[in-house]
């Protein structure tokens, strides 16, 4: 059990890093683009861009603040 | 889209990755022995070749839609990760990442360190240093080729690009027999950050059904926003005089 903590610790760690905040910004943008593309017929190229660049500057607030 | 963007992506990406595990196969084989050094180095490197032949045709044979969607979504989490602590570098609030020093904490440790043999290994503590920097390093590198690789559909140019990146890092780092302290190593960390959001970019969101403008040649245009946007983060207020950037308040030590 304890090794499989530490493997999942480490995969998060590799892929995820400091600010989980980031991945479910990311995540949460490609859902809605999923939906805008395939319910609303909304060619919502621009969404993904839009969130990555506001999630890398909310994180990057986050770190320098304090 | 040719193979050459990805192929140099992949070089300045596994360039980064191989400086870093060039430093501690140097501390190791310098100050220990080479033999149980390369020894493992040469366990971490099959054990790195094993995954990219068995991930690599795997995950081409997913469909191409699901495939971008996931890798997209891996590699802008990934991108912006490398990206963020680029930044933060430039800024100051992190400790630039310094080969030299990184080296010379790894020797310090490995003169420290008692000499104990298993098996065919006779210095222990060599080989599992040797393995675990070669298989850290390269699990990075393994993690681009094959999502660079699977979603190009053309792994083989993402193993030459990274193949030619080690074997460019080790014939410098066996002239010089130093760390590469030299190289431009946080400007490339950057660049590379730059390149991995990019794709994830456009690949995620070409897998969640969008369609660029202008297809393919959109990455044209997003490669330089990217790296507008990251530059203009670049231009943050600096920490003030009297904080260590090394103990930033919120951030921890890693080493991409």
């Amino acid at each position: 059990m304890r090794r499989l903590k530490s493997i999942g610790a480490f995969w998060y760690d590799f892929v995820v890093g400091d600010d989980w905040r980031v991945a479910v910004v990311v995540v949460a943008a490609l859902a809605l683009t999923t939906v805008l593309v395939h319910a609303a017929g909304v060619n919502a190229w621009w969404l993904l861009p839009v969130c990555v660049f506001a999630a890398l500057g909310w994180s990057l607030r986050r770190a320098t603040r304090s | 889209m040719t193979a050459l963007p990805l192929i140099l992506t992949v070089f300045v990406a596994c360039a980064v990755e191989a400086i870093e595990a060039l430093t501690i196969v140097l501390a190791a084989g310098l100050t220990r022995e080479w033999r149980s050094t390369f020894q493992g180095m040469a366990v971490a490197l099959a054990v790195l070749a094993a995954i990219v032949a068995a991930l690599g045709p795997t995950i081409t044979l997913l469909p191409l839609t699901a495939l971008r969607l996931a890798v997209g979504a891996l590699l802008a989490v990934f991108g912006l990760q490398w990206l963020r602590k680029a930044i933060l570098r430039a800024t100051g609030y992190k400790s630039l990442h310094d080969e030299a020093s990184a080296y010379l904490r790894e020797v310090t440790a490995a003169k420290a360190a008692g000499i104990s043999s298993r098996g065919r290994v006779h210095d222990w503590y060599a080989f599992t240093l040797a393995f675990k920097g070669v298989l850290l390093e390269g699990l990075e590198v393994v993690f681009i080729v094959i999502t660079f690789g699977a979603n190009q559909r053309n792994v083989g140019a993402a193993v030459i690009g990274a193949a030619a990146a080690v074997v460019v890092v080790a014939v410098t780092g066996v002239l010089v027999r130093a760390p590469l302290a030299k190289v431009p190593e946080n400007a490339m960390k950057f660049a590379v950050g730059i390149m991995l959001t990019s794709f994830g970019i456009f690949w995620g969101a070409e897998g969640a059904g969008v369609a660029w403008p202008g297809q393919d040649a959109a990455l044209l245009v997003l490669v330089p926003v990217v790296a507008l946007v990251a530059l203009c983060y670049t231009l943050l207020p600096r920490p003030r005089r009297g904080r260590s950037p090394a103990e930033p308040a919120t951030e921890k030590v890693v080493s991409s």
